[in-house]
């Protein structure tokens, strides 16, 4: 599914990236931790193709094709979702129609008919009742005025719609309450699937309990360092990032 | 975003800046056109080309002659090349009109065609055999200097309605005409008004009897077709007491290196309990990417809301022309009388808008609203200029602005110039300002979810124009959420 390969990237001029390798197989969901400024949302931006994170070294293979030259578009209609740490408002942009031209974009991608309001209506019902949500928030302009849960909980139901290969959540735990957690949680466990993959940025072990990792990479100053199952975060959890020569509380 | 990107959609900005204006095309029809130049001659011309009365001579005349003592205003900010006066054609129309065709088979094919192309239905049976949502418009169709059709005029009659040329009204409904034009915008009102005065071809008259609500929307499409002449629309509609219509204007022109100037004179009267809706989609040729050609739309606009309870609401979404200079403006006589003032205007490339409003409370308890939305692209000028006065007598007048600009890339400018006088101690005025720009978080978003940079401009406009586009009636407001896009291609990066 995702295959990185001695990755540098920079942030205007600076290194953050600075050789990482990882391999995510279909079925697989892997959690990334580190401390702050270890590069965690770096990597995620880079997979998503954002401006101003530039490759300067290294490749990734996406489904056997090669990622980093595809525009940033282009890798959202091929099955790569970014799920943003920060969800943008966009002002008078209605939440439904937003994504309705997303699961549009998906579709013409895939070589499907685009779906009409009625078609989309029903589609957006059935995605909506099975996270467990309602469809308040669709009603309203995307983001706008939304708490930090009710964000999250949109990215989800975006990402459901959109059906795509290859989640990277950019600690979608965030600024979220234990009800909040489980219901996104949820959401994400429902996403799994054999064709399939998950990258999770988090700072924290907490959406883990939710979410089971297959595997856990810790990543500090633009590498990773460690690799193992969910007992690494749990590890983590209690003795922090000091073993990795971090000190935290700096 | 990415350079290869930024590559990509400077790419489509090239292909597109010969071809994104898709109703640049010229139609070849056998044109009756007067001699370059201006001069009471070609007044009379014009007058009698129309076989119009004596008074509306003279009306003419008159303001011709103030028009020779009148100054072309400089206290826009919009610059332009001096516009030589003495070579333009005043008067083109497609010969077989000379006939007078007494229905839509006898019309010029070409121009059937023309209209065709620009899908405005002025074939009847076209719109009624339309499918489900097929609109529900009446269209006068003005090509150059004269209105070549008219639709659905005979089902309108029925029911009072007049709805024809403004050529038309003169010679059956003369009372009318003579009594309300000038009563809005007077003759001498400033230099466009005073030469659109004198030399005014086409355009429409609408009149609503008393406690009519006019069925259908009502539309005016304008064509420039002609190289060097201008177009001198006059439209008069006139709201009779409890009565209602909704109206609609759409313009289009030719792609030509040469400006060509458009001066419209608008006047809506409203009497007690009527409400005037009018739209504006202003298409225009803006112009090539280098800011080569494109029309110069110096337009006055303005409302009488004569009558107690009456509205007038404007509604503009301004996408073309080189340069744009226009204020639909609304007279609040009539005690409790509201007017409104909805305003989209785009400016890409090196375009320039200085649009706005005047409302001028005079009447008790009148309110108004102004919402304006300027977007600004390339290397364009955009301007909001408006004013809002309370004379002494307006107790309670009430208003609300709010004017957003929103920038794209930093060489475009965004102004807002709004002039606030109030006489009277009891009136509310609120103005709100915002400036801001499309951030690379909002596109980057949009990408993620699929929609490729165009559609992303496109929905991220759309989205602050919303308060305005939802004023546009349901038949045109598909069309003019596509046009923002179309206006702003080329614009990211």
């Amino acid at each position: 599914m995702l295959e990185i390969k001695n990755i540098h990237a920079n942030v205007g001029d600076k290194p953050i990236l600075k050789g990482i390798n990882l391999s995510v197989n279909g079925g697989e969901v892997h959690a990334i931790m580190g401390p702050n400024g270890a590069g965690k949302s770096t990597l995620a931006n880079v997979l998503a193709g954002r401006a101003g994170y530039d490759v300067t070294e290294g490749s990734v293979a996406y489904r056997g094709n090669d990622l980093l030259v595809m525009e940033p578009d282009e890798r959202a209609r091929d099955g790569v979702f970014l799920g943003f740490q920060y969800p943008v408002e966009l002002p008078g942009v209605n939440g439904m129609t937003f994504l309705r031209m997303a699961a549009n974009a998906v579709r013409s991608h895939r070589g499907e008919e685009p779906l009409d309001g009625m078609d989309f209506l029903k589609l957006m019902k059935e995605k909506i009742a099975e996270l467990g949500m309602d469809d308040a928030l669709l009603k309203r302009a995307v983001n706008v005025g939304f708490s930090g849960g009710e964000k999250k909980r949109n990215e989800i139901v975006q990402m459901a719609i959109m059906d795509p290969h290859l989640m990277v959540l950019d600690e979608t735990d965030s600024g979220l309450d234990i009800d909040a957690l489980k219901l996104v949680s949820s959401g994400i466990n429902l996403m799994r699937g054999p064709d399939k993959a998950i990258v999770m940025v988090t700072h924290y072990q907490r959406l883990l309990d939710y979410v089971k990792p297959d595997f856990v990479h810790v990543l500090v100053d633009g590498q990773i360092v460690d690799t193992g199952g969910a007992e690494l975060a749990l590890k983590l959890e209690h003795e922090g990032y000091a073993a990795y020569g971090v000190n935290e509380a700096a | 975003m990415s350079s290869t990107e930024t590559q990509r959609t400077i790419d489509d900005a090239g292909n597109e800046a010969g071809g994104d204006y898709k109703y640049g095309f010229v139609t070849d029809v056998e044109m009756d056109i007067a001699p370059k130049g201006l001069n009471e001659d070609i007044v009379r011309f014009i007058s009698a080309k129309k076989n119009e009365p004596e008074w509306l001579l003279d009306y003419r005349l008159k303001s011709y002659r103030a028009w020779l003592k009148a100054e072309d205003p400089e206290w826009a900010r919009v610059e332009y090349d001096e516009i030589d006066f003495q070579d333009l054609h005043y008067y083109a129309a497609p010969k077989s009109k000379e006939d007078g065709p007494k229905s839509l088979d006898e019309i010029d094919p070409d121009i059937l065609a023309t209209y065709e192309k620009l899908g405005i239905p002025i074939k009847e049976q076209e719109v009624l055999a339309g499918i489900a949502n097929s609109p529900n418009v009446a269209v006068d169709a003005v090509f150059d200097s004269v209105s070549v059709a008219t639709t659905y005029k005979a089902k309108l009659e029925e029911i009072g309605v007049i709805f024809c040329s403004f050529s038309e009204a003169v010679i059956e409904h003369p009372e009318l005409v003579r009594k309300y034009l000038g009563s809005v915008v007077p003759a001498g009102d400033n230099f466009y008004a005073t030469l659109n005065a004198a030399v005014f071809s086409d355009g429409t008259f609408v009149y609503i009897p008393k406690g009519v609500r006019c069925p259908m929307e009502l539309s005016t499409y304008f064509r420039i077709n002609t190289a060097n002449t201008g177009q001198f629309e006059r439209t008069l509609i006139i709201a009779d007491e409890g009565s209602y219509v909704s109206y609609l204007e759409g313009c289009t022109a030719p792609m030509r290196d040469e400006n060509q100037l458009h001066a419209a004179v608008v006047e809506l009267v409203a009497l007690d309990d009527a409400e005037i809706k009018y739209s504006t989609v202003q298409n225009w040729y803006p112009g090539d990417k280098d800011g080569v050609g494109g029309i110069y739309n110096f337009v006055t606009k303005r409302g009488a809301c004569r009558g107690k309870n009456s509205k007038i609401s404007w509604t503009q979404v301004e996408t073309g022309s080189a340069v744009t200079w226009k204020y639909p403006s609304c007279i609040l006589q009539g005690d409790g009388s509201v007017g409104e003032f909805y305003s989209v205007a785009i400016t890409n490339n090196y375009q320039q808008a200085d649009t706005g409003t005047k409302m001028i409370h005079i009447g008790k308890n009148t309110t108004s609203k102004i919402i304006s939305k300027g977007i600004s692209a390339g290397f364009a000028q955009n301007t909001y200029r408006g004013i809002v006065r309370v004379q002494p007598g307006a107790e309670n007048a009430r208003n609300f602005t709010q004017c957003d600009s929103l920038l794209m890339g930093d060489q475009c400018g965004a102004h807002t110039v709004p002039y606030i006088e109030v006489k009277n101690p009891t009136a509310t005025v609120e103005h709100e300002a915002t400036t801001s720009k499309i951030s690379e978080d909002q596109m980057f978003y949009c990408l993620q979810r699929g929609l490729d940079p165009e559609e992303a401009i496109s929905m991220i406009v759309n989205g602050f124009c919303k308060e305005v586009m939802q004023q546009l009636p349901m038949e045109f407001a598909v069309e003019a959420q596509k046009l923002l896009g179309i206006s702003l291609e080329g614009s990211v990066g």
